[in-house]
C-alpha cells in the first residue's frame, strides 16, 4: 500500500475532523477565493494583516482532506509572522510539491508542514495541497480569486 | 458473463478494477484491431481521391454511417451526421437549428440535472438573444418530475432537450413522453444520449426525437467521433456550424454553394480511422447484444446499491426507481476525492468531482460526489473489489 497511510496520518486526519481558524475574519486587509474548477475544493482565506504582520487569519470552504488539512495548519503556521516571512514559506511548501527542494531543505521555513512531502507521490492530489498557498499568493497580490487549474 | 478478456486493458492491468465507463469505455480487441488494420491495409483519404485506396476508405467509411443508421434504427444515413462526440453534437444543434428560432422572451426548457454540455449551449443562446432557459426539476430520488414538466412546457417553450439518463444519479428519464409531449406542441426536442447509447436499445423510428447525440467513446469505440441523428423534420433546416472543404457544392469568388445534409455539416478531412472505430464498435456492441449489455448493467447495478445499503456510512446520492449504473454516493467524513485516492491505491478506479454537472451537486446539496459505473467487462468480483476498498477508506479515516 505504498504511502498511502502515510499520505492519510493522524495529525492530517485530525486536522481535517477539526479545522483550526476555520472561520471568516470581518473586516479583512486581505481577502481571496482560492477554486480548483476540476475537481470543486473551494476556500475562502481571510487575513488581517497590520504593520506587515499577520494578525489574524481565517478560512471557510470545501473540499478534500488534504486541502482541508494543509490549509489548517497553514493558518496555524503563518499566524504572527512577517508578510516577508510567510512569502518565504509559501515559496518553500510550493517548491517542495513541485520542485526538487526536499522536506529537510524546506523544514526551517515550514515546519511541521514537512508532513504534506509525500503528496509528491500522487502528483493528481498535489493541487489539493497548494490550493490554499494560491489563494494566499492571490490574497497579498491583492488579486481575489486564485485557482489551480 | 466475463467479457474482460476481449479488453486488453486487462492483459496489461490485470488487477485493474475500472468503474469508470460513464466517463469513458475501454476499447475491445475488435475496434483497436479494426484500426490498426484499416490504417495498415486500407488507409486513405476519403471523398475526393480518384485512387483506389481513397475509393475504398470512402466505401468502408460510408458503411459506418450505415451501421449507425441501422444501430439506432434512423431513416435514412443522411440523418447521421458525423461530430467529435455528444458535445459538438448538441452545439450544433444548439447553434445551427435552436439559435436562429428564438427570440427575446422565449423559453429553452431542460431538466436541473443536465450534464454542462447539455446546459451551457442553451445559457449561451438565451444570453445572445435574451431568452429564458427554464429548469424542469427533478425529485429527491432524482427522477423528473412530469407534472411539474408538463406545467412548464407553454407557447413561450421553443425548444427542449433533456437527458436519457442521468450521468451523476443514473436516472433513466422517460423520453418516451416527453418526446410525445414535446410533438403533441409542435416543440422540437432534443436527447442526450451520451450514457444511454451503450446500455440501452435506441430507436430513433419508434421514439422520434428531433436530435439524438452520443458519443463513440462511451460505447467501446474510439474518442473525437460522435453522432448527431436529426429527423427529417429538421435536418434541412441546420445552418452549418463550420465551412470549407467537403462541405460545398461549388465556390466562386462571387460565393459558395453547400453540398446536402449530412456531409455539409462535415467540413474538413473527417475522423476517417475514428468513423471506421466507431463502426466496429457497433458491430462489438451487437455481437454481444444489446439487451444483455443491459441486463449486465442492472444486475451490477443492484447488486451494488444491495451492498451499499448494507453499511449506514455510505449514502446514495438520488435512488431512482428506473435506473442504469451511475450511481453517485458519499461516505460521511470522506471527501470524494480522498475515497478517489484510497481506491486507486488498489488500482480501483472510479471518478470523483462534481462530474460536469454542477447544478445537480448544487440540487442535492453535495460539493461532490463519487461515483460508479459499469460497463461490458465488469464482474461482481469488481464490486466486491470496490467494497474492500471502501471498508479500507473508512479504517483509514477512523
Amino acid at each position: 500500500m505504498k504511502n498511502l497511510k502515510k499520505l492519510y496520518q493522524q495529525v492530517l486526519l485530525d486536522h481535517n475532523k477539526n479545522p483550526r481558524n476555520f472561520t471568516s475574519l470581518e473586516n479583512p486587509t486581505h481577502y481571496a477565493h482560492g477554486v480548483n474548477p476540476l475537481c470543486g475544493d473551494d476556500y475562502h482565506l481571510f487575513l488581517q494583516i497590520e504593520n506587515q504582520i499577520v494578525k489574524e487569519v481565517g478560512f471557510t470552504g470545501s473540499g478534500c482532506a488534504i486541502s482541508k488539512s494543509v490549509s489548517s495548519m497553514m493558518s496555524q503556521h503563518i499566524k504572527g509572522k512577517s508578510v516577508k516571512e510567510i512569502i518565504k514559506i509559501k515559496d518553500a511548501f510550493i517548491e517542495m510539491l513541485t520542485e526538487n527542494l526536499t522536506a529537510s531543505e524546506a523544514e526551517h521555513l515550514i515546519g511541521h508542514l514537512t508532513l504534506f512531502e509525500n503528496v509528491k507521490e500522487f502528483p493528481i492530489r498535489v493541487k489539493c495541497a497548494t490550493l490554499i498557498w494560491r489563494a494566499l499568493e492571490a490574497a497579498l497580490n491583492n488579486n481575489k480569486k486564485a485557482t489551480t487549474e | 458473463m466475463n467479457l474482460k478478456k476481449d479488453f486488453p486493458i486487462f492483459d496489461h492491468h490485470p488487477d485493474l478494477v475500472y468503474l469508470d465507463s460513464g466517463a469513458t469505455t475501454h476499447k475491445p480487441n475488435m475496434v483497436i484491431d479494426e484500426m490498426k488494420e484499416f490504417l495498415s491495409k486500407a488507409y486513405g483519404t476519403v471523398h475526393r481521391g480518384i485512387y483506389e485506396l481513397s475509393v475504398q476508405s470512402t466505401k468502408q467509411y460510408d458503411d459506418c454511417r450505415k451501421k449507425i443508421q441501422t444501430f439506432i434504427n434512423a431513416p435514412s444515413e443522411k440523418n447521421i451526421i458525423f461530430t467529435r462526440g455528444t458535445t459538438e453534437s448538441i452545439n450544433l444543434a444548439a447553434f445551427g437549428f435552436v439559435k436562429d428560432m428564438i427570440n427575446e422572451g422565449d423559453e429553452i426548457l431542460i431538466t436541473e440535472i443536465e450534464h454542462h454540455a447539455n446546459f451551457v449551449p442553451w445559457q449561451q443562446i438565451a444570453k445572445e438573444k435574451k431568452a429564458t432557459v427554464v429548469y424542469a426539476p427533478v425529485t429527491d430520488l432524482g427522477e423528473l418530475d412530469v407534472k411539474a414538466f408538463e406545467t412548464l412546457v407553454s407557447n413561450k417553450t421553443k425548444f427542449i432537450a433533456i437527458t436519457h439518463i442521468s450521468n451523476v444519479l443514473g436516472s433513466i428519464f422517460p423520453i418516451q413522453k416527453i418526446i410525445k409531449l414535446a410533438k403533441s406542441k409542435q416543440i422540437p426536442i432534443l436527447i442526450d444520449g451520451a450514457q444511454a447509447i451503450a446500455h440501452e436499445n435506441v430507436n430513433v423510428k419508434a421514439l422520434d426525437p428531433d436530435f439524438y447525440c452520443f458519443s463513440g467513446h462511451k460505447m467501446y469505440g474510439p474518442t473525437g467521433i460522435g453522432v448527431c441523428y436529426a429527423s427529417d423534420r429538421v435536418i434541412e433546416l441546420i445552418r452549418p456550424m463550420t465551412f470549407g472543404g467537403d462541405m460545398i457544392e461549388t465556390v466562386k469568388k462571387e460565393g459558395s454553394t453547400f453540398t446536402d445534409a449530412p456531409l455539409k455539416f462535415e467540413a474538413g478531412t473527417p475522423p476517417i480511422v475514428e468513423a471506421i472505430g466507431l463502426g466496429k464498435s457497433i458491430e462489438y456492441i451487437q455481437s454481444i447484444g444489446i439487451e444483455t449489455l443491459k441486463k449486465i448493467d442492472q444486475d451490477l447495478t443492484k447488486k451494488t446499491i444491495t451492498e451499499f445499503k448494507k453499511h449506514s456510512w455510505i449514502k446514495l446520492i438520488g435512488e431512482p426507481e428506473n435506473r442504469s449504473s451511475n450511481i453517485s454516493f458519499e461516505i460521511e467524513g470522506i471527501h470524494p476525492h480522498d475515497i478517489g485516492s484510497i481506491l486507486d491505491n488498489e488500482n480501483i478506479a472510479i471518478r470523483v468531482g462534481h462530474h460536469c454537472a454542477q447544478p445537480t451537486m448544487e440540487r442535492f446539496k453535495v460539493p461532490a460526489t463519487a461515483r460508479v459505473s459499469f460497463g461490458a467487462y465488469n464482474t461482481d468480483n469488481d464490486i466486491d473489489q470496490l467494497m474492500r476498498g471502501l471498508k479500507n477508506a473508512k479504517e483509514i479515516f477512523g
